[in-house]
Formats: C-alpha cells, sequence, structure tokens
C-alpha cells in the first residue's frame, strides 16, 4: 500500500465534488465522519472522498462551537477577557492564561515579579504535563484501546488538577494569572504539595512507557502513517510538537525566552521518521523535559510579592499601539495579537491559535492512507475544537 | 520477539490492578454521593452575599456601587440601587441595593466580581448540588438567596475570611480614627465661630471611609 511519503502531489480532482475517480471509472464514496463520529468530539467534520479504502480527498468542517471570542473580547475590558482565554484549550487553561498576561503585559509596558514568573513556569509546566499525557491517552483511545492508558493518563492529570484547585480555585477553568503577576500567592504547603506529585511523576512516565512503547500493534499501526514532511510543516505554519515530531528544532521556550525559560536547562526532543509514532514519542519525552524544568524551578523560586505593586487589576488604558504575545503552548505557538486605540477595550483582538493552524496539514498528512488511520492520524495532531472554533 | 512489547504492557496492567487490591494509593476513585473528598479550601464556584450579624437584610455589606455588574464578563449580574440610605454594617449611611439578581445558569464563576469588589460583600461560594427542576427562576438567585453570613463565610474559607476580617477592622478603625479627629476639628471650628457652624456637615465627609473614594474613581474608570 502507497503510503503519503511519496505524495507530493495531490491527486487530480481533489478539490472538485468528487463524483469520479480520477481514473474515470466508477464512482468515489464521499463519508462525513464525524461531527458525531466518537473521535472528534462531537464538534468537528471531516468530509472524506474514499477510493474503496484509500483517501483521495478531506476537507475538514468546523464552527460547530464557535463562540465569537475575540468579539466579545472587543467589547469588554482587559480583565473581563482573562475568564474567556481559559475556556479556549480548556484542557491547558493556564498556558492560555499566559500568552494573555503577557500580550497584555507588552501593551502597557508593565513588569512582572521575579516570583510570579516563577509560578507561571511551574503551571506552565504543569499545564503541559497534563496535557501530553491525556492527548497520549486519547490518541491511544483512538487507536481502539478503549480506556486503559486514558484511565492511566487521567490518574496523574487528577493530581496536578488538584494542586490546581488548591492555588487558584478551580480544576480546569483557573482565571489565574493578571497582568502584572499572578492572583493569588503559592504557599509553602502548596510548593511541597506540587513537591510531592513531582516525586511520583518519573514513576507515572517510566509506567507508560512500559505499557505503550513497545507497543507491536502500537507500532504497526503508527510507524510510517501520517508523515508530515518538515518543508511542508513550516510552510503551513505548524508548530509545538508536531513540528518538532518532523524534525526541526523550534520551541518558542529557547527562540523567545519568554518568561524566565532562559534560565531553565532542557532539552529539545526532535523526530526523524516525522509519523505518528514520533509524535506520540516527542510528547512522552517532552513530559520528561517538563519534569527536569519543574524541579529547577522548585528549587530556585524565591520570596517576594506575586504582583507588582505599579500594576493596576481593571480601569486602566493602554497606550495606542500592538503587541504581540506568545508562548509556546503544549499544542504549540499560542498567541495573542492585541491592538490598543487608548480605549478600555482592546480595538482588536486576535488569538493564533496552535490547535486550527496545526490541522490545516491533516489532508496533505492523510492522503493515500486508509480511512482506519485518519482518525489515528487526526487524534496525533491533538487538538482541542474549543481553540479551534473560538 | 514478536509480542515482547505487548507483555510487558500487559504486565503494567496486572501490577496495577493486583496492586489495587493491596495499596490505597492506587484506589483513585470514591462512591461519590455516600463517600466525599475533603474539600479544598480555595475551591469556588458561585458568588454569594455576606451579612454581618443576625439580620441579612440590614447587615449586608452591599453597597449597590454596581462596580460587579459592570465587571461581570458574562453580565450576569442585576442591582437596583435603593433611592433612601440606611446605616450598614460600620453604623453609617449607606445606599443599599433593593435588588440584587445572579443568574446562576449564566455565571462562569471567575471571581472577578470578588476581586473588584472594595467592600469584601461578595464572596465565593464552595456549594456546587444545586440542581433544580426550574430552570428559569429556580437559578435566578435574588439578594434572600444570595445573602449568607458572616460565619457561613468563616466554616467555608476560614484562612481567607480571617484576612478579609482583620483588613475590615483596620479600615473601621481608620474610619472611627478620622470621623474622631474629623468631629475634634469640627468642634474647635464651632467655638471659634460659632455663628456658621453646623454639626452635621463635618460629618458627612469625614464618615466615608477609603472605599467610598475608591468607588468614586471606580466609576470614573468605567
Amino acid at each position: 500500500m502507497a503510503v503519503a511519503e511519496n505524495k507530493t502531489e495531490k491527486p487530480e480532482g481533489w478539490n472538485r465534488p468528487p463524483v469520479m475517480k480520477p481514473d474515470g471509472e466508477g464512482e468515489l464514496l464521499e463519508v462525513a465522519m464525524g461531527p458525531h463520529h466518537p473521535s472528534t468530539h462531537g464538534v468537528f467534520r471531516m468530509d472524506v472522498a474514499l477510493d474503496g479504502e484509500r483517501v483521495i480527498r478531506l476537507k475538514p468542517v468546523f464552527g460547530y462551537l464557535h463562540r465569537n471570542h475575540e468579539k466579545i473580547a472587543e467589547g469588554i475590558n482587559y480583565l473581563g477577557s482573562m475568564p474567556f482565554t481559559d475556556r479556549l484549550d480548556y484542557m491547558c487553561p493556564l498556558t492560555n492564561n499566559w500568552a494573555y498576561a503577557l500580550a497584555v503585559e507588552k501593551l502597557t509596558g508593565q513588569a512582572v515579579p521575579e516570583r510570579a514568573e516563577y509560578l507561571r513556569v511551574i503551571l506552565g509546566e504543569l499545564t503541559r504535563i497534563v496535557n501530553h499525557a491525556s492527548s497520549i491517552g486519547f490518541l491511544i483511545q483512538e487507536m481502539g484501546a478503549s480506556g486503559t492508558p486514558l484511565m492511566y493518563a487521567f490518574k496523574e492529570r487528577e493530581k496536578i488538577l488538584d494542586l490546581f484547585e488548591e492555588l487558584t480555585g478551580a480544576r480546569m477553568m483557573c482565571n489565574y494569572m493578571r497582568f502584572g503577576g499572578c492572583r493569588v500567592d503559592a504557599t509553602p504547603a502548596w510548593l511541597d504539595a506540587v513537591r510531592k506529585v513531582l516525586a511520583g511523576l518519573p514513576r507515572f512516565a517510566d509506567e507508560f512507557e512500559n505499557l505503550l512503547r513497545g507497543n507491536e500493534i502500537l507500532m504497526a499501526r503508527t510507524q510510517g502513517v501520517g508523515i508530515l514532511r518538515p518543508e511542508l510543516a513550516v510552510n503551513a505554519g505548524v508548530t509545538g510538537p508536531m513540528l518538532r515530531a518532523s524534525g526541526i528544532n523550534y520551541d518558542i521556550r529557547k527562540v523567545d525566552g519568554y518568561g524566565l525559560y532562559n534560565r531553565f536547562k532542557f532539552r529539545v526532543p526532535l523526530g526523524e521518521h516525522w509519523d505518528v509514532y514520533d509524535r506520540f514519542m516527542i510528547r512522552l519525552l517532552e513530559m520528561r523535559e517538563s519534569f527536569g524544568i519543574l524541579e529547577q524551578a522548585l528549587k530556585d523560586i524565591p520570596g517576594g510579592p506575586v504582583m507588582d505593586s505599579k500594576a493596576k487589576l481593571r480601569g486602566f488604558r493602554p497606550k495606542p499601539g500592538e503587541a504581540y504575545g506568545r508562548i509556546e503552548a503544549p499544542k504549540g505557538e499560542l498567541g495573542f495579537y492585541l491592538i490598543s486605540d487608548g480605549g478600555p477595550n482592546p480595538y482588536r483582538y486576535r488569538i493564533r491559535p496552535p490547535s486550527l493552524i496545526n490541522l490545516t496539514v491533516l489532508e496533505d498528512m492523510c492522503l493515500g492512507n486508509n480511512v482506519a488511520d485518519v482518525v489515528l492520524i487526526f487524534g496525533s495532531v491533538d487538538i482541542v475544537l474549543g481553540e479551534v472554533d473560538r | 520477539m514478536l509480542g515482547e512489547g505487548i507483555l510487558k504492557g500487559l504486565g503494567e496492567t496486572a501490577r496495577n490492578f493486583v496492586g489495587s487490591y493491596v495499596s490505597a494509593e492506587r484506589l483513585t476513585t470514591i462512591q461519590y454521593p455516600e463517600e466525599r473528598i475533603a474539600p479544598i479550601e480555595a475551591t469556588r464556584d458561585f458568588p454569594f452575599l455576606v451579612y454581618d450579624g443576625a439580620d441579612w437584610e440590614a447587615g449586608l455589606r452591599c453597597v449597590a456601587c454596581q462596580i460587579c455588574e459592570k465587571e461581570c464578563p458574562p453580565k450576569c449580574i442585576y442591582i437596583v440601587k435603593s433611592t433612601d440610605k440606611k446605616p450598614d454594617a460600620l453604623g453609617k449611611l449607606q445606599i443599599y441595593p433593593v435588588r440584587f439578581d445572579i443568574d446562576i445558569s449564566v455565571c462562569m464563576s471567575c471571581q472577578i466580581c470578588v476581586e473588584v469588589c472594595p467592600f469584601e460583600a461578595i464572596k465565593m461560594d464552595t456549594q456546587f448540588e444545586l440542581s433544580t427542576t426550574d430552570r428559569f427562576g429556580g437559578l435566578l438567585y435574588d439578594r434572600k438567596e444570595l445573602a449568607k453570613s458572616n460565619e457561613y463565610y468563616h466554616s467555608i474559607h476560614p484562612i481567607e475570611a480571617k484576612k478579609v476580617d482583620a483588613h475590615l477592622a483596620e479600615e473601621k478603625m481608620k474610619a472611627d480614627a478620622k470621623a474622631g479627629a474629623a468631629a475634634a476639628a469640627a468642634a474647635a471650628k464651632a467655638a471659634a465661630a460659632p455663628v456658621v457652624a453646623k454639626p452635621a456637615v463635618p460629618a458627612t465627609p469625614a464618615a466615608a471611609p477609603a472605599g467610598a473614594t475608591q468607588r468614586a474613581e471606580g466609576e470614573k474608570q468605567g
């Protein structure tokens, strides 16, 4: 069976209604995978044209979860958008908070105390672990291993979500970061609780790897499937673990060094085969790097305030101008682009969601593969529809 | 050997399965309605209004400044100001809310109303078992349903409530000192010029606490 690696050109007729097969013999089968397909979480559809089992054309259709977030944000003040950012990528609310806070801080020139920056790094890396563990779980579930690996991931996720609840008051809709720091300070007891959870995490990663990495079925299903060529990944603007699995060394934590990431030592894992298995392994390895960052951050965290004394919670009016704050969210580059006209609301509020942009290469990865692999490739992109549709 | 990876994975599952019988750490779920996990102090879900003393209506800390109504991102708060004034917990005359409604089917538990309130009047509850068969009226809470005593607040968020009480006591002391100083100044002034002096006039600005000026600023900025 031919896989997508030698499919640089799209087949004839991929962009018109697939009534006939490309060679003019017989009809293609059009299948709407989703929005009720279990792998699409009820809010995403793939219009697939099939020649037998082979995918000839794939069109992602989204918008089922559109909530008008960008326009709402232009109508309310800067603080009011913060709780809405939690609901973008609801698996990792704290990195969304961070990216938005970073954009507004750039716009207003607000400084952030050191302790707050450390807390942000700790929470960001915990979020990355949560996201990667559960995204691997979902990927394996979409392969057919219903439950076990996902439950293993969720067991660990629960512990981290409890930490979030203890600090921020909510498990998922944290609404924690503010312009110029963080809302509440972490108590020493909370930091000890993080250390305790962190001590158990490498064992979880080992267990998870034992469970999955050498599994022959998983290897047969994922290796050589859904290849994303590096030049296409770069041209399509793909970021995050997807891009690094295609062998491109691009991590905004290294490139921008936002926050305090310049102070931490960590490695960036890169893929060699550009397939689904690489994406799965990259996430496992990134989790392990996050443990290292957390250890360093918990060792060095200084005392002091978590909120800049000059920071204003509400009622501020940034000078006219624009700012783009971006971070390496677990799924890729998450950016907030703000334009201020000097009023209390942003004039323009734009989000660059990693999920949506990583999704644009879905067709190129799926062409020529079997329809059963589409679900798997889709799972390896790791999207959250809250962020795709906004 | 083919199948080695699968066996290794199965070994891991078996270890967890057997382990769940011997170690409590591997038992991660509980039987919810009968068993409950210990509440976490910082937990929040929906807002409530704090009152001091025994009478909820007289003791409401809210002075209907409407900052929370303005700042609420999903706009779930509805306030009607009173036209008259009545004494609040600190004993001075204040406007009070005639209506204070929160539609908790709209509320998204973001806590912004709590953060912007200058009077420590609105706080987050932890009560989550709120299901009702009436999806409109049953989820629209008026001020009577929202009012909860300061003791209740202490019982759900003990650490935070202690801080809030200390802060309020400090404010009251400051206000009292200011009022005392102003009264003394007024008395001195009255003694100097008995013809112009009116006892009520100096008392009003002196009684205004830090919160009132903050509120005026807030209205200007908002």
